[in-house]
């Protein structure tokens, strides 16, 4: 039933990249470049307390000593970060968020065009949605009716002010400042993004959800988010990211820090549809995120799903630290990489705790001319007794000249540690799609249809609204792939 | 129906189809027969428009229009159906979301509305029944772990559903044990009528027995060798293509 929805909006869509549009709004700039007065002057818009300008100037100063990763199967001309800004806020929200009627037009304008009701249509859905739009947040909804349960859900800006304890105890614990190069850049100079507390036993009422958009020309995006589920608490948070059209390539490195205590879960949803660059691998975002989630307590369990179909460079591997004994971590994901597209993706599951259990399932897509790299690490501690694995690993192959890359790692220090990997890598064969096409199915929409069979059973994971989405993007990011 | 005069078809560079004739007026059956490797299958996949089947010569006119100038799902919404020897797997794709995907795409493309999920799932559980495909099958992913017996009905639900103008079965009897094949021949039957033409295309007369042709056609060596009426079937089962090819040589 899906995928005939599928085929009618990208249908409807027609264009490729239906989020290419600029809105022009007077933007705020910190100054180009990136020094300690940078950070300041991040620090100092947003208000902050000192100790937090502190842990930014911490950041920024071993930063300066770091090197950026090479690693990773991409290849890109080198950032130059002194030639980049670091903050741009709409002006007319520098103030911070307000309620709904007082934004910018323009802005809500914006979100109307990608799709993104912030209003009653959401209020149906049952989605609260924070939105950031470059670097600032701009609103928050259902606040109110989050708050009666107990559910923090605001800016991390705002949480830095009115819930510093809560910060201080848990932001940098999962990902510390050292991390690596792209956290600590991060550290230093991330301007907004999300935080959410869910207290002791609560299931938060609705959906959470964050919209991402670099708007602002020569921009870098660094967002933030932290998410603690407190003991017992359930969480469900949405991701969604989009950039116009540029010929330049633009930078994205972002943080996820998520904290699940005992018994809790965190279910994570990124759907990441960055501006991919054009047919000819001209512009394009730089995604280069570091997100982690520590399964701090007993039995609790952290869910990372995700459905990566733009970028230029996707360089991403949500992972699970399983230190409570009986903890689950689970990455379910789909990299599509069309055209000049780069992506090396994978996940980290680190089994600490007795008895704890991972699931990865990665379903690769190559197309064009792209190269695809899952790379992951399966590890078992020698504490970790009984710790199992499953991963599964599928590539598929659309055309010749494209590139799919399997790097799984597994290190194994206890005995009793089962781990199984499965790896297989297909092509769409030609008798599939004469198939299709003998049934009346064109060859765009008898692509997509192939390929949301392969990603199934990661899509079959996502919240009902935004598997459709998904789908949707499956078809519209391959298009162009066949023939 | 369908016309084809003089078709010389290449694969690879290799002819296969040496000046083929044929034509099949609406609501006739024909068969053809023949021995491995005389063309059947390339005749088949000519007419559906398969990619590497090049045509040399000849025309193929389909109710007056030029068929090998259309794209393959364009011969499908136009009422073009091959029924596959060997129908592919599709993982992940459950066989009800499959046909409601193809029913619309043809419908849209003869610029009729979409069915909406219920409506086709109305639609596909009143013909399944006789072809005894369960509501289990069609949740499957498409042909996925299926039967010999199973696919081949599949095929047959589709033509069912999808009401081609002229049907094309190949091999439908391929790897179907007598009563699978009875519930495949029935299904065939139960979809002949005045306003639709088939093809049925076997090398056994034994499918022949419950789907009835009004022609026979015998194609060798890419060419049709002999026609006749349905007798003509039982001569071959009695003879044997080697004597046939004799006779006609």
């Amino acid at each position: 039933m899906a995928a005939l929805e599928t085929r009618e909006q990208v249908a409807a869509l027609g264009e490729k990249y239906k989020y290419g549009f600029v809105t022009d709004i007077e933007m705020e700039r910190a100054p180009k470049g990136l020094s300690e007065d940078t950070v300041r002057f991040i620090s100092a818009k947003k208000g902050e307390p000192e100790w937090m300008l502190e842990w930014r100037l911490g950041a920024y100063r071993r930063w300066r000593q770091m090197r950026e990763p090479t690693w990773a199967r991409v290849h890109y001309d080198p950032i130059d970060y002194e030639n980049a800004y670091y903050y741009a806020a709409p002006k007319s929200a520098a103030d911070g968020p307000k309620s709904l009627d007082e934004i910018d037009p323009k802005l809500i304008e914006t979100y109307n065009k990608l799709g993104i009701p912030l209003n009653e249509q959401m209020l149906l859905a049952g989605v609260a949605v924070d939105a950031v739009f470059d670097s600032v947040s701009v609103a928050t909804t259902f606040k109110e009716k989050l708050s009666e349960a107990g559910v923090i859900f605001c800016p991390i800006s705002e949480a830095i002010r009115d819930y510093p304890e809560l910060v201080k105890k848990y932001l940098g614990s999962v990902v510390p400042v050292t991390d690596n190069f792209f956290a600590t850049l991060n550290s230093a100079v991330f301007s907004d993004g999300s935080f959410v507390y869910v207290p002791k036993g609560v299931r938060c009422p609705m959906e959470l959800s964050t919209y991402f958009r670099i708007n602002a020309q020569g921009t870098g995006q660094f967002e933030r988010t932290l998410i603690i589920a407190d003991e017992g608490s359930y969480v469900s948070y949405l991701e969604g990211c989009t950039a116009p059209k540029r010929d330049e390539n633009q930078l994205h490195a972002a943080v996820v820090e998520l904290v699940a205590l005992e018994g809790a879960e965190i279910k994570y949803s990124t759907v990441q549809n960055w501006y991919p660059g054009d047919e000819e691998g001209k512009g394009g975002i730089y995604n280069f995120v570091t997100k982690r989630g520590d399964c701090r307590g007993a039995r609790s369990k952290i869910s990372w799903t995700q459905v990566e179909t733009g970028s230029a460079i996707t360089w991403k591997y949500p992972s699970c630290l399983l230190r409570g004994d009986d903890s689950v971590g689970e990455f379910y994901s789909i990299a599509i990489a069309n055209h000049f597209q780069q992506a090396d993706t994978g996940t980290k599951m680190h089994h600490l705790g007795k008895n704890t259990r991972s699931r990865i399932i990665s379903k690769g897509i190559s197309a064009g001319q792209a190269q695809n790299t899952y790379r992951g690490l399966v590890s078992v501690h020698p504490r970790a007794a009984n710790a199992r694995n499953y991963t599964q690993c599928d590539s598929l192959l659309i055309g010749g000249k494209c590139g799919a890359h399997t790097v799984p790692y597994i290190e194994s220090r206890n005995k009793s540690a089962r781990i199984e990997h499965e790896a297989t890598t297909s092509k769409i064969a030609e008798d599939q799609l004469f198939y299709c096409l003998q049934r009346g199915i064109p060859q765009e929409e008898a692509v997509a249809l192939i390929v949301n069979g392969f990603c199934r059973e990661v899509l079959q994971q996502l919240p009902m609204e935004f598997a459709v989405e998904a789908q949707k993007l499956v078809g519209i990011s391959l298009e162009g792939s066949v023939g | 129906m369908l016309e084809i005069e003089g078709l010389h078809v290449a694969v690879s560079g290799k002819e296969i189809l040496k000046g083929l004739s044929l034509s099949i007026a609406a609501g006739e059956v024909h068969a053809i027969m023949g021995p491995n490797g005389s063309g059947k299958s390339t005749l088949s996949y000519v007419l559906a428009g398969r990619e590497g089947y090049e045509i040399i010569s000849g025309s193929i006119r389909y109710r007056g229009e030029d068929l090998a100038a259309m794209a393959p799902e364009e011969r499908a919404a136009k009422g073009v159906f091959l029924a596959m020897q060997y129908p592919v797997e599709i993982p992940g794709v459950t066989t009800m979301n499959f046909l409601k995907t193809a029913l619309n795409a043809q419908r849209r493309a003869r610029g009729e509305k979409d069915i909406d999920a219920l409506g086709v799932l109305r639609l596909v559980r009143e013909k399944a029944k006789a072809l005894h495909i369960s509501e289990e099958m069609l949740k499957r992913a498409l042909n996925v772990g299926f039967s010999g017996g199973e696919k081949k009905r599949l095929e047959i639900l589709q033509m069912a559903l999808f009401e081609p103008a002229l049907a094309i079965l190949d091999e439908t009897d391929s790897g179907l044990d007598i009563d699978a094949l009875k519930v495949v021949a029935d299904g065939v039957n139960g979809l002949r009528s005045s306003e639709r033409a088939m093809l049925v295309i076997t090398h056994y007369q034994r499918l022949l027995n419950h789907i009835v042709p009004d022609r026979v056609h015998v194609l060798y060596g890419g060419r049709i060798i002999k026609e006749g009426g349905k007798e003509l079937a039982h001569e071959l089962e009695a003879k044997g293509y080697a004597e046939i090819i004799r006779e006609a040589a």
